[in-house]
């Protein structure tokens, strides 16, 4: 398998992501944002950070980079495309996936291991986890809120396009397990095809023991297969 | 020809930064009921004809300056 790691200015997760991804036995390139053809590529990932400082809106920029059309093409023709914090923000700005992501309800930075259940593993990206296992992960940042429109809010759950919901050690998904104010504790979301992911948390900062844990693994271990 | 653009959050939209400004102000002893915290941009646009001018900000605002999710926009001409 082929991956692709975009990077931008103030991209700050590409680096662990590589690592993440070349452990899991991808041949992984690093892509500058101002190149305009990408590698080839089975799978895209857009990496956290802070592209452009945050400038305008998180992600607005970045959104409009020249390699972006080729993501866009590549996403339309079914390529794999993985979007983490700031990458998730990034492809909401794109319009590859729908809904955005406003300031934390607190407008707090938030740093910290949380607890997400899958719910949905019927995909490439999650099929190695168990439906509703719950997994410790860790978010940093400060736009998290996911928030979109009644309609299409409804299409998410119609349609099983909810990867992951903030919940509780038990599992439970209520408010107190809500870390940033997230429509209906949301924090991923596949488009309707299930080719892209946008996620808030961080699976690449799960896979080595040492540092962390392993729960962000099977979704690297998902892709490989 | 010069534009201003304001762009705020909708109505329904969360605006956590204006209610805590909100809230820093009616400590002050102000007397208010409600703020939407917004962005403003001026724009100096390279176009004689009015018409054509406004509908390039247009754009500009759909395009990048706003997120017609959550966001709306007011263009005036300076």
């Amino acid at each position: 398998m082929k991956s692709s790691v975009i990077v931008f200015p103030g991209s700050n997760c590409d680096r662990d992501i590589a690592v993440a991804l070349t452990k899991m036995q991808f041949k992984n390139k690093m892509v500058w944002h101002k190149e305009t053809r990408l590698p080839k590529s089975d799978l895209i990932v857009v990496p956290g950070g802070f592209s452009y400082g945050d400038y305008l809106r998180s992600g607005a920029i970045a959104g409009k980079s020249l390699i972006i059309d080729e993501v866009i093409k590549a996403a339309n023709n079914g390529c794999l495309v993985l979007g983490i914090c700031n990458g998730f923000q990034i492809l909401t700005e794109t319009g590859l996936l729908k809904g955005t992501l406003l300031r934390n309800k607190n407008l707090k930075f938030i740093n910290k291991d949380v607890q997400i259940k899958v719910m949905n593993n019927d995909t490439k990206f999650t099929k190695k986890y168990k439906k509703n296992q719950f997994l410790k992960i860790n978010i940093a940042h400060n736009e998290g809120n996911f928030f979109t429109d009644p309609l299409h809010l409804e299409k998410l759950k119609k349609n099983n396009l909810i990867a992951f919901k903030y919940c509780d050690a038990k599992g439970d998904i209520n408010d107190e397990a809500n870390p940033n104010g997230s429509l209906e504790n949301i924090a991923g979301i596949f488009n309707t095809k299930k080719n892209i992911l946008g996620m808030m948390p961080h699976p690449e900062r799960m896979v080595d023991d040492l540092i962390s844990n392993t729960d962000g693994i099977n979704l690297f271990s998902s892709l490989i297969n | 020809m010069k534009f201003s653009v304001t762009v705020t959050l909708k109505k329904d939209v969360l605006d956590p930064q204006g209610k805590v400004v909100q809230n820093t102000l009616i400590n002050l002893g102000m007397n208010l009921s409600n703020i939407r915290q917004g962005k403003y941009f001026e724009i100096e646009v390279n176009e004689k004809d009015q018409t054509k001018a406004e509908k390039n900000v247009d754009e500009m605002c759909k395009k990048l300056l706003a997120n017609l999710i959550i966001e709306d926009y007011k263009v005036n001409k300076l």
